[in-house]
């Protein structure tokens, strides 16, 4: 019988976990790192059964999980594990002439308590790469995974409840009722991978008790392909990224390409060739790819292929099976950019792809668009590259390959505008979860009158002085000559 | 109100059309208009200190001294050290991902809505707007309107000096700030009230707008008379100074109320007296050194605080008020009931509660049960104390042995937390706040790995297994078929 979570019981558990979080469970650097090993038992003793489970809510192919699951997991705990009494350490702060004297450090504090909201897709390491943050700040953390990926979410519920420290470290499962009383509670950080829409209830739920907040949201994210690329890499790693990501339900997926109208034909064979050696004559039957996640989402991306002027502009695949929750990788080529495929998130696996006249357009098609997460090319043009990561706002930008970006721990990994706000990855993600606390050490050196009433013209003077941090007018007011 | 929104409207699209222009980009464009910051508030210095005695009655050193000084600082510093900032950084990859690099620059967010408040109105209008410039933005100013004469001047000054299709001035009240928030912006920077915080970031929240909100709460000060018995003097002064020198205790970061142990606290308060005396003289009401009360509804809110008997029957010192004149006597209570409201919401006034504790160790719990001020002042020299202070507590920053002046060390963050806001500035940490930290990576198309595609076979699998691992001695083995 399952017990239905209340309003009283997200009050009952914000209360406990503030209550331990009070008493310190969770600051000293043994905790943390006690947690941080005890994740990592939970990827070493666990695969099997987390890619069993993705393979049930998603149909995600081993490799897939094995690696940009609990692979990524593993890397993240480690880094944080060795890099912990690093992050925790105060950082130095140069003092100055108006402060002078003075020492001053910034100290990392954890927030307090704090929500970590996760996404259906990568329900694995969307949960608990977050967690890893939260945990190495030092704080208690309520982690609420996706009722979409219904088996992640009870593995991860089982998995967190055995080996972490459920004084400090708890999963509530649940989809829209239970995300709500949670979002009703004060936390001292929400942490949120989804959607724009969600995204924005969230942060208004937030404001309500002056909650920061990261979100980690989507967008369209583009490609765009130079004639000078090596066209057979650049497809591959599409591919790769594209439907060898969960089929394309990424927050960084390829989302749609843009190229020269002279170059796209070669793009379109150089895909079809890579697209049959990796999935075969069938990609239907191949079992390298995920499925679509559920039946809604399979409607959302069949309508958008259904659609009129749509439908007529498939080059390849568009084949469909609802019953298998299977779409195959589909192009198609200048469907109309006011189409429903042009202006949401696909996070499936159709790509379209927008022919220019020249490729300088390109820029203009993105900038019309919401900021994406990601925003790729592939070209040799050095000038192209820097005028591209200069000038097209994005979360990240990766020029001649696709989503890697996301397994770099010294690069913060966050949206911009409608693709979100805040970072994690590596250090970025144990700040997103810290306040970082300045601290000035004053002595009693040194009382300058200046300071205080009743105010004089020679104060002020020297007060000029210091603000200019001019020494020698300093001087000169001090002996009176000025 | 059509007008109003009407000219929002114009506004906004034309410093979005210059921010697209890429004008503001250039490193140029925003040294010559910080410099131009500098040189409006050198020629204008006179004016602005007028406007500042005008509004709160300010003397001119305080004016100097809070903000003219500071803002010309913060502008200098931003100048000598903008092309450091703007310098992408590196980043270094794990060997895996040989030879790609990795970098991330500060992009500016695009168009920025800075929101200021009364008590400092030339320094948090302008030093924000020098942290959204230096990073390349274009941005629009709304002044409080409880500081009309300053509002005024910085509409009036700021389009002959700056560039004023990437920089504007609005003036107005809370329906222009209604209308401000109806429309999308890259980014708000609010200084004020918690109260008004909420309700900017559930506006900001319609757009997923970044926020930073600069706010309040009550900044509690540490007396441990034990080990600075030596300095007590100067820990009086800077007290003083720091509370009724300040814009009369309208500060975020004024010292709210002390806490000393009960032994001291007698003496403390004869203390007080004569530096009280010393700074503004037998009548601080004509002696020009005490800002006044802003508004009369303010001062009707400090009346209130006090008119409750049993905070009347505290006071131990001062007390005086003149609702004509907008002034509030620097005033001590000791031991006000703690249930009173003076002791519950931020007093933003002259009035400083004494709290007594058996033991100084019980500031700690005393201050966690309150919300997490935006300072936390502590007077010892007690390293066990210090360190506890620093554990235990939370607060935007902590000063040991002064108050106020963590706000002129600019290698300091300056934020809040919890209550009193989220988000900082200053120094360096202005340019990030308006800045969007762009990760870039770029791979090789020379080099490439099979085991990057599907189709997926056990090979693939090991090798991207041990490559993760960055074991590449195995990897290594792998390759050359000697493992399996």
């Amino acid at each position: 019988m399952v017990k239905v979570f209340q309003a009283a019981d997200a009050t009952d558990l914000v209360t406990e976990l503030r209550r331990s979080f009070d008493d310190g469970v969770t600051r000293g650097y043994e905790w943390r790192v006690t947690q941080l090993k005890k994740l990592l038992l939970i990827c070493d003793n666990h695969e099997p059964e987390i890619v069993s489970a993705l393979h049930d809510d998603l149909g995600k192919p081993e490799l897939e999980s094995s690696v940009y699951e609990v692979a990524l997991l593993r890397n993240s705990i480690n880094l944080a594990v060795k890099q912990l009494k690093d992050w925790m350490a105060p950082d130095k702060a140069k003092t100055s002439l108006t402060t002078f004297p003075a020492s001053a450090e910034i100290v990392y504090e954890p927030l307090g308590v704090v929500l970590v909201i996760s996404a259906w897709n990568y329900p694995f390491l969307l949960s608990i790469d977050p967690v890893i943050g939260a945990i190495s700040a030092g704080n208690a953390v309520v982690l609420k995974p996706s009722e979409l990926a219904p088996a992640s979410s009870s593995l991860l519920a089982k998995l967190l409840e055995q080996y972490l420290d459920s004084s400090a470290v708890r999963v509530v499962e649940g989809a829209v009722t239970e995300t709500t009383l949670l979002l009703e509670q004060k936390w001292d950080k929400i942490f949120y991978t989804g959607s724009s829409r969600i995204g924005r209830i969230i942060m208004m739920a937030a404001a309500k008790h002056l909650t920061p907040v990261v979100l980690e949201l989507g967008g369209k994210s583009p490609v765009v392909i130079d004639s000078d690329t090596n066209l057979k890499i650049t497809a591959k790693r599409i591919i790769a990224g594209k439907w060898g990501c969960n089929n394309g339900q990424a927050c960084i997926s390829p989302d749609y390409i843009l190229t020269t109208k002279e170059f796209s034909p070669k793009v379109i064979d150089a895909l079809k060739q890579e697209l049959e050696a990796f999935y075969g004559k069938n990609p239907m039957e191949s079992k390298d790819m995920s499925r679509i996640v559920n039946s809604n989402h399979f409607d959302r991306l069949s309508k958008m292929l259904e659609e009129k002027e749509v439908s007529d502009k498939i080059v390849y695949g568009g084949q469909k099976n609802r019953d298998k929750l299977k779409i195959a990788p589909t192009i198609l080529v200048d469907v109309p950019l006011d189409s429903q495929i042009m202006s949401e998130e696909i996070f499936g696996p159709l790509l379209p792809i927008i022919t220019l006249n020249n490729l300088e357009e390109c820029f203009d098609v993105i900038r019309s668009r919401p900021k994406p997460l990601a925003a790729y090319l592939f070209t040799q043009n050095q000038k192209l590259k820097e005028r591209f990561a200069l000038t097209v706002s994005a979360g990240g930008i990766v020029v001649n390959d696709i989503a890697v970006h996301l397994a770099v721990p010294t690069l913060p990994f966050g949206g911009v505008g409608e693709s979100g706000m805040g970072s994690y990855h590596g250090k970025f993600s144990f700040d997103a979860f810290s306040h970082k606390k300045a601290v000035l050490y004053k002595s009693f050196i040194g009382d300058a009158a200046i300071r205080y009433p009743p105010y004089s013209t020679g104060k002020l003077r020297l007060l000029k002085a210091l603000v200019n941090s001019n020494i020698l007018e300093i001087f000169r007011v001090i002996l009176g000559l000025s | 109100m059509e007008a109003m929104k009407e000219t929002v409207d114009q506004s906004l699209r034309e410093m979005r059309d210059t921010f697209a222009s890429g004008r503001t980009r250039s490193v140029k464009w925003r040294k010559t208009q910080l410099e131009a910051i500098i040189e409006m508030v050198k020629d204008n210095e006179d004016k602005m200190c007028d406007v500042l005695f005008q509004d709160l009655g300010k003397h001119s050193i305080e004016a100097f001294r809070d903000e003219l000084g500071f803002v010309m600082r913060s502008a200098t510093t931003a100048l000598n050290s903008l092309d450091k900032w703007v310098v992408p950084r590196k980043s270094n990859l794990p060997l895996l991902f040989y030879p790609a690099t990795g970098k991330v620059i500060s992009e500016p967010y695009g168009t920025v809505l800075v929101l200021s408040s009364w008590n400092f109105p030339i320094s948090l209008s302008l030093d924000p707007m020098i942290g959204a410039i230096s990073a390349g933005n274009t941005v629009l100013l709304k002044a409080s309107e409880l500081s009309p004469n300053a509002s005024a001047l910085l509409a009036k000054t700021i389009p002959s000096y700056l560039d004023n299709k990437a920089i504007k001035v609005i003036e107005g009240g809370p329906d222009v700030a209604t209308i401000l928030l109806q429309h999308q912006w890259d980014k708000i920077f609010f200084t004020g009230s918690p109260r008004i915080g909420k309700i900017i970031m559930a506006a900001a929240a319609e757009n997923l707008t970044p926020v930073t909100l600069e706010l309040g709460g009550k900044c509690p000060t540490i007396i441990d008379h034990h080990s600075v018995s030596k300095d007590m003097k100067s820990v009086v002064k800077r007290i003083s100074g720091g509370k009724w020198g300040s814009c009369s205790g309208q500060a975020c970061i004024s010292v709210d109320y002390v806490l000393v142990e009960q032994s001291f606290a007698s003496s403390l308060i004869e203390m007080f007296k004569p530096v009280i005396k010393s700074f503004f003289g037998e009548n601080p009401k004509e002696s020009g050194c005490v800002a006044r009360i802003v508004t009369k509804k303010h001062f009707q809110r400090l009346s209130r605080l006090l008119n409750d008997p049993r905070v009347q029957a505290s006071i131990v010192y001062g007390g005086s008020m003149d609702e004509e004149k907008l002034y509030v006597e620097p005033t001590i209570l000791l031991n006000p009931p703690l249930d009173s409201e003076i002791m519950n919401e931020e007093i933003f006034g002259p009035v400083l509660p004494i709290i007594t504790l058996r033991d100084i160790q019980e500031s700690i719990g005393f201050i966690k049960s309150k919300p997490k001020p935006l300072a936390i002042y502590a007077f010892t020299k007690d390293e066990k104390l210090k360190t506890r202070i620093l554990s235990e507590t939370s607060s935007g920053s902590v000063t040991f042995n002064d108050v106020m002046i963590q706000y002129m060390c600019d290698a300091l963050p300056f934020g809040g937390v919890g209550e009193s806001g989220m988000g900082r500035y200053h120094g360096k940490y202005s340019f990030e706040c308006f800045s969007h930290e762009k990760a870039i990576m770029e791979g090789s198309l020379a080099m490439d790995l099979e085991a990057r595609y599907p189709p997926w076979n056990n090979f693939k699998l090991t090798f991207i297994r041990l490559a993760f691992r960055e074991a590449y001695f195995k990897l290594v083995l792998l390759m050359l078929g000697l493992k399996r």
